[in-house]
This record gives structure tokens, C-alpha cells and sequence, in this order.
């Protein structure tokens, strides 16, 4: 059973009377430890599937399950305990809270976790050792440079223990060098059981990852699959630095 | 920078189901504290309202206290509640025609109610002279309308002390001599007040004429006053003494009648001259060709043993002198529970009129509050669809708005409570009065709790319009 499976998922709107179709009867499965790449252009309908894929929104129409549970009609309060347990976001523009510090930022999720304040810096410190900024702890985000703030924000979204990632755009605001380290940095996640989902218009990014879902008018255009293709041998090898 | 991957593996972080909780009250407080630190000059703008009202709410029950205080001081001052009057009245109108059969009150009826009522504890006829007599001594004259002969336990009924000389006794009262007790405001008028003498005027064993009769004093009582009165009397001696210390010059002492609290209880008791009984009537009444046969009490004040048993005290009295009297009601009680209420009505009028005004001040603290939680908000949009998307539900962001305003109203209200001492400060400087306000711990409690609950109410709105954020525009919000 797959871990996430959206099933005729379709989200309408209703602007002055018309009748929108965001997404229109959309069906995907998502496994444990895969890696995937969302893209399409702007209006794609793209990010109003982020949105259900992190559980911010509920489909007009069809299901969502989540590790055999129903989702799509839960209230707004169980979705936001799904996103605080189940869900890490990794967003463009880092979204920390510029009053905290690296350390209370990353504790954040936790307090909604109602985690004790000496285990949840315990756990913060390990994520932050992870991404390996065990040194800035005590500074405010705006210290620190785009790719720190970035590491930040994936220790935030890892803290509690989720089992997906989703990463709306990581890399867009980081030079190449920066991006890439990042990107490896999910790759590895997803090798480690979780399933990490990246939302990007850009191709060359998508790329790397090695099942790409393309987005056009509310439906799914184009899929790629490398395990259908036999592909995931190849996406095995170290993957920095190549060319995509 | 390397591309070096992390030495350490994201399982790391316990796989184990995350224990369930809530969000902790002591978290939002924290937050909420450090939202008003972040922005201490807005926060303490709008903690100056509640400052204030909580600080004139305070002052204003202290003022309301004081003046109570005062009326209560002067309650005990006559008597008490304790006490109760037997005036003579006329005869009502249904028993007009047994008018003839109505002989007053008596000594008679102090010597039935003695022995017929054990619950009264000092019993002390009065024989009033009426008309103000005019008093002669030491070359003035001055009028009083407290004039009576009374027995020796008068002094315990109204309170009275005698502080120089001595009260007259049996034997003066027996042999109907011509001795008096005054208070010390004859004196002050007949003889001389102490601030200009200099010196304590005791005028014990001369000649006073009561309208042409001399009389020898005997005795004078202390001089009766407010708490505040003594005091500003007491700091104007000091700095006359201090003066003449300087060899200048002592101020005047303020002229009479300046009555700055205005108690007239404290300016009737310093009036008062007292004789025997026996003295009043041989030397005033039993001449007087209408004069009655027996003699005629103007009224008779008594003390109950017993408050808590007063009516029935007060019912067993009626009985006994509606036998004496033939069934004529000749006269009538007065007790002071009736000043006592009016005392507790002033007491909640100005209350509550005090306490809407400055009620109304602390809720426009309130609403100060409310605006700057309504522009925090604004202000915070994104922190809100951040915290959302991180797994803060409704309940979360809602308490954490509600903490912060309630924790402005209760560090507000902290600073009021301190800065109420001052606020009465001011009011008594710029407007004395007689009466030293009093701040309780009942009123301090008081505006304190009101202060949260505005707090409380004014961070309700805010704090749904926050929870009820969308946390997808939220997060889109620059």
C-alpha cells in the first residue's frame, strides 16, 4: 500500500459564477522513500496539489489517504496534526520566524508536538547537527546566508519525525552550488525512508529526481518513472555534480 | 562550502510515535511576553491605559473609603450604634384628647426601664434648656444650644472624657450645686484658644454665668476631633513651635468655624456643658410658672448590652413605658441605624458612580489593547500561516493572541496598582479633604481582577480573527 494515494482528487473554485477547475480528477500513489518531482508552468494547478499533498487543503471532490486513513474531509484541526506529525515543508523563501533564533525556530514544530522543553532541544540540536549547523544555534535567521537558512528550515521540517518532506521550490532562491548541496541533502533523506516531494517549475531540477509528475490544465500531463523504467539502478550513482 | 554529505543520519531522530500533548500554557506566556518586549514603546503606550484605569479605580475606592471612614468616626464619636434616644413628643392625633393625661418624661421611667430591662447597659436622662442660653465668662459671651443637666453617666453614653478636673458626682447632683463641665469649644470661645495663648487654657474653678446664674467649672472634657483634623492640627503646632523657635513671628491660628472636615458631630461634643440634674431643675425649671410637678426630661438616651438583640431590647422598653404613660405616646425612639444607612447608601452612590467613571477609563484601556492586538496581527500574518504549517491548530495561534493581550492587561495592572499610591497622592494634594483615603486590598483586588478580564475581553476578537487565518494565504502574505 502506498503511502499517500490521491484518488480523482479534484479541487474546483467559483470566481464571479465560472467555474475553475485547479485540479481536475487527479489520481497518484506516493511510496515510502521515494523521491518525486512536481512540475508545470504557473497556473498549472501545481501548487493547489502541493497544498493537498501537505494536507494545508482539503479536495473539492475525491480522497486522500494517508497511511490508510482518509484525509480529504478532516477538519482543519486534524490536518493541522497531520501536518505536525507526518509533514516537514521545506518552502522558497526559508519562511523562519525572524524574531527566534536557528535553535527556537527548529524547536517550533515541537511545541505544537507538546514535546518538553529539554527533549526538544535535545532534538533540535541533533537536526541541526544533521545539516550540520551545530555552530549557529544562537543566532537570528537573517545572520545567517541563504543556504544556512535553508538548512535551517530542513531541520525544522525534519524535527518531529515526518514521514514525507515536501519542498515547494528549495532551491530557488540559492545559487547552484548552494542548491545542490541542498538537493543532495533531500536525496539522502529519501534514501533513508522518507518520502520526499519536489515542487519546482524548473525542469533541470525536477530532474534530478527520479520519478517526475508534470502538471498542465489540473491534470497530470507527464509521467516519469524510473523504477517502471528500470531506472533506479542508474539514479543510484552519485548523482552530484552531473549534468541534468 | 563542501558537498560533503551530513555525518549524521536524519533516522537519528527517534522513529518512535512523538508522545501526544498539548501546546502549554507557559509557552504562549513566553511568546506572549517576549511579543511585548519585542516592541516595548507600542506595549507600554498601551499599558499606560490600563495603567490609569486601573490606578483611578483604585484611588477612587480610596477616596470613597476615607470619606466613609470619616462618617463612621464620627457615628462612634455620639454613641454608636448602641445607642438609643427617648425623645418627648407630642401627643399624636388619634390621642389628641387624652392630651391632659400625658405627663412627659419622667425620672420615674428611668427607674421603671432600670428595673424592668436588664438589657440596657447605662441609662442617662437629660433635661435640655431650651432656648440657647447665653454663657458669661472672662468678659464675652457665647451661645450654645448644648446646655443640659445630665447624670454622671451621660460621659459613658456620649463618649464624653474628661480630661482636666473631674465630673460631678452624686453628692453635687443630691445638693443641687451650681457646677459645671464644659467642652473644650466654650472654652475656646469664653477663654481663649490654646494655638493663640500658647499654651493649654484650663479654665478649672472659674466663674461661668449660665443666662445670669454663675456656675464654677469643674471640670472640661478632651478636645474631640477627626483623625485628619488632629493631624493638621498637630503639623501646625510643630511649625508654629518652629517659628517662634526662629524668633519669627507664629502664623495665626485659622479661624474658627473653618471646619475642613465638616464633622459636625466632633463640633457638637466640643459644645456641649453639662450639670447635674438636680442643678437644671432647681435652678431653671421649678420656678418657671407653667412648670410641671414632677420634673420633665427632654429625653432619655440609653445603650443596649446586646446590638444583635435591639428590637426585642427596644420592644420591651415600648411595653414599659406605654404602662408608665397610660397608653400615650407621648414619645419616640430614634436610633442611628438610620444614619448607619445613610452612611452605606453615600457610601455605594459614590461608589458607584466613581467606580463607572473609572470603570469606563480601564475599558478604554480595554479597547487600546484590542487595536494594538488587531495591528500585531496584521502584522503578523506570515508568523501565523508559518506557525500553521508547522501543526499550530486554531486553539494554539487563538491562545497564543489571548495570552499576549491578557499579559499587557496584567503587567498593566501590576504598574497600576503600584502607581495608584501616587494617584491618591496627587488627588489629596490638589484637593484636600477631611478625610485620609484609604487604599484596601478588597479594591486593589478588585480593579486588578476587572483589569484582566478586559484584558481577557479585549483579546477574544483579535485572537479568532487570527486562529481563523487561512494558512495557505497566510503563507502567501508578504
Amino acid at each position: 500500500m502506498a503511502l499517500l494515494e490521491l484518488r480523482n482528487v479534484s479541487k474546483i473554485y467559483h470566481l464571479g459564477g465560472e467555474e475553475i477547475r485547479a485540479l481536475d480528477d487527479v489520481s497518484l500513489d506516493l511510496d515510502q522513500g521515494e523521491f518525486v518531482s512536481i512540475i508545470g508552468p504557473s497556473g498549472s494547478g501545481k501548487s493547489t496539489l502541493m497544498h493537498i499533498l501537505g494536507c494545508l487543503d482539503s479536495p473539492t471532490l475525491g480522497n486522500v489517504v494517508l497511511a490508510g486513513t482518509d484525509i480529504a474531509k478532516a477538519s482543519a484541526r486534524e490536518l493541522a496534526r497531520v501536518r505536525n506529525r507526518t509533514i516537514g515543508f521545506v518552502f522558497q523563501f526559508f519562511n523562519l520566524l525572524p524574531k527566534l533564533n536557528v535553535l527556537q525556530n527548529v524547536e517550533l514544530p515541537m511545541i505544537y508536538a507538546g514535546i518538553g522543553s529539554r527533549e526538544r532541544r535535545e532534538r533540535a540540536e541533533k537536526a541541526l547537527e544533521m545539516v550540520e549547523l551545530s555552530h549557529r544555534l544562537k543566532n537570528r535567521p537573517n545572520q545567517l546566508s541563504g543556504g544556512q537558512q535553508q538548512r535551517v528550515a530542513i531541520a525544522r521540517a525534519l524535527v518531529n519525525n515526518p514521514k514525507i518532506i515536501l519542498a515547494d521550490e528549495p532551491t530557488g532562491n540559492l545559487d547552484t552550488h548552494t542548491g545542490e548541496l541542498i538537493l543532495a541533502l533531500f536525496r539522502r533523506l529519501a534514501a533513508e525512508g522518507r518520502t520526499v516531494i519536489l515542487v519546482t517549475h524548473n525542469p533541470e531540477i525536477a530532474a534530478v529526481t527520479p520519478r517526475r509528475i508534470e502538471i498542465r490544465n489540473g491534470k497530470i500531463a507527464h509521467q516519469v518513472d524510473a523504477k517502471l523504467a528500470g531506472l533506479d539502478r542508474v539514479s543510484k550513482a552519485p548523482t552530484e555534480g552531473q549534468p541534468s | 562550502m563542501s558537498l560533503e554529505l551530513p555525518r549524521i543520519s536524519s533516522s537519528d531522530l527517534s522513529l518512535q510515535d512523538l508522545p501526544v500533548g498539548k501546546t502549554s500554557l507557559g509557552n504562549a506566556v513566553v511568546v506572549g511576553l517576549k511579543e511585548i518586549w519585542a516592541h516595548k514603546f507600542r506595549s507600554a503606550l498601551t499599558m499606560l491605559g490600563i495603567v490609569l484605569g486601573v490606578s483611578s479605580l483604585v484611588a477612587m475606592s480610596a477616596m470613597v473609603q476615607g470619606m466613609e471612614n470619616g462618617q463612621r468616626e464620627a457615628l462612634l464619636a455620639i454613641g454608636g450604634l448602641q445607642k438609643v434616644r427617648m425623645e418627648a413628643q407630642r401627643v399624636p392625633v388619634e390621642q389628641r384628647h387624652l392630651r391632659d393625661l400625658a405627663r412627659g418624661m419622667t425620672l420615674a421611667d428611668v427607674e421603671a426601664l432600670k428595673a424592668g430591662v436588664p438589657d440596657i447597659e447605662i441609662i442617662a436622662p437629660e433635661m435640655r434648656l431650651d432656648l440657647d442660653p447665653t454663657l458669661q465668662a472672662n468678659g464675652k459671651f457665647h451661645r450654645t444650644f448644648m446646655t443640659g443637666g445630665v447624670v454622671p453617666e451621660k460621659v459613658k453614653i456620649m463618649e464624653h472624657e474628661v480630661e482636666h478636673g473631674r465630673m460631678f458626682n452624686d453628692i453635687d447632683a443630691s445638693e443641687a450645686r451650681p457646677v459645671c463641665v464644659i467642652g473644650t469649644g466654650i472654652r475656646d470661645e469664653l477663654f481663649g484658644r490654646p494655638e493663640e495663648a500658647g499654651s493649654e487654657v484650663i479654665p478649672l474653678g472659674r466663674i461661668m454665668t449660665i443666662n445670669g446664674q454663675p456656675f464654677t467649672i469643674i471640670g472640661m472634657f478632651k478636645r474631640y476631633e477627626g483623625e485628619q483634623d488632629r493631624k493638621q492640627r498637630l503639623e501646625r503646632e510643630v511649625e508654629r513651635q518652629r517659628l517662634i523657635s526662629e524668633g519669627k513671628a507664629p502664623p495665626k491660628a485659622p479661624e474658627r468655624g473653618q471646619g475642613r472636615s465638616g464633622n459636625f458631630a466632633f463640633w457638637i461634643k466640643n459644645n456641649t456643658v453639662y450639670m447635674p440634674l438636680n442643678t437644671m431643675w432647681h435652678r431653671f425649671q421649678s420656678g418657671l410658672s407653667n412648670a410641671p410637678a414632677e420634673p420633665r426630661l427632654s429625653n432619655i438616651e440609653l445603650k443596649v448590652r446586646d446590638f444583635s438583640q435591639i428590637e426585642q431590647t427596644l420592644t420591651k422598653i415600648r411595653n414599659i413605658m406605654m404602662v408608665n404613660h397610660r397608653g400615650i405616646e407621648d414619645f419616640a425612639f430614634r436610633t442611628f441605624e438610620d444614619w448607619s444607612a445613610d452612611i452605606d447608601r453615600f457610601v455605594k452612590n459614590a461608589r458607584m458612580s466613581g467606580g463607572l467613571i473609572a470603570g469606563i477609563s480601564l475599558f478604554v484601556g480595554g479597547i487600546g489593547i484590542m487595536n494594538i492586538m488587531l495591528a500585531s496581527i496584521s502584522e503578523r500574518i506570515r508568523e501565523i500561516g508559518i506557525r500553521k504549517a508547522v501543526g499550530a491548530g486554531g486553539l494554539d495561534i487563538f491562545v497564543q493572541i489571548l495570552v499576549e493581550s491578557v499579559v499587557i492587561a496584567v503587567v498593566g495592572g501590576v504598574l497600576g496598582l503600584a502607581f495608584s499610591r501616587f494617584v491618591v497622592l496627587g488627588i489629596t494634594w490638589v484637593a484636600p479633604t477631611g478625610n485620609d483615603p484609604v487604599i484596601t486590598s478588597g479594591a486593589m483586588a478588585l480593579s486588578f481582577g476587572f483589569a484582566v478580564v478586559v484584558g481577557l475581553v479585549a483579546g477574544i476578537f483579535p485572537a479568532v480573527k487570527a486562529a481563523r487565518m487561512d494558512v495557505i494565504q497566510s503563507l502567501r502574505y508578504d
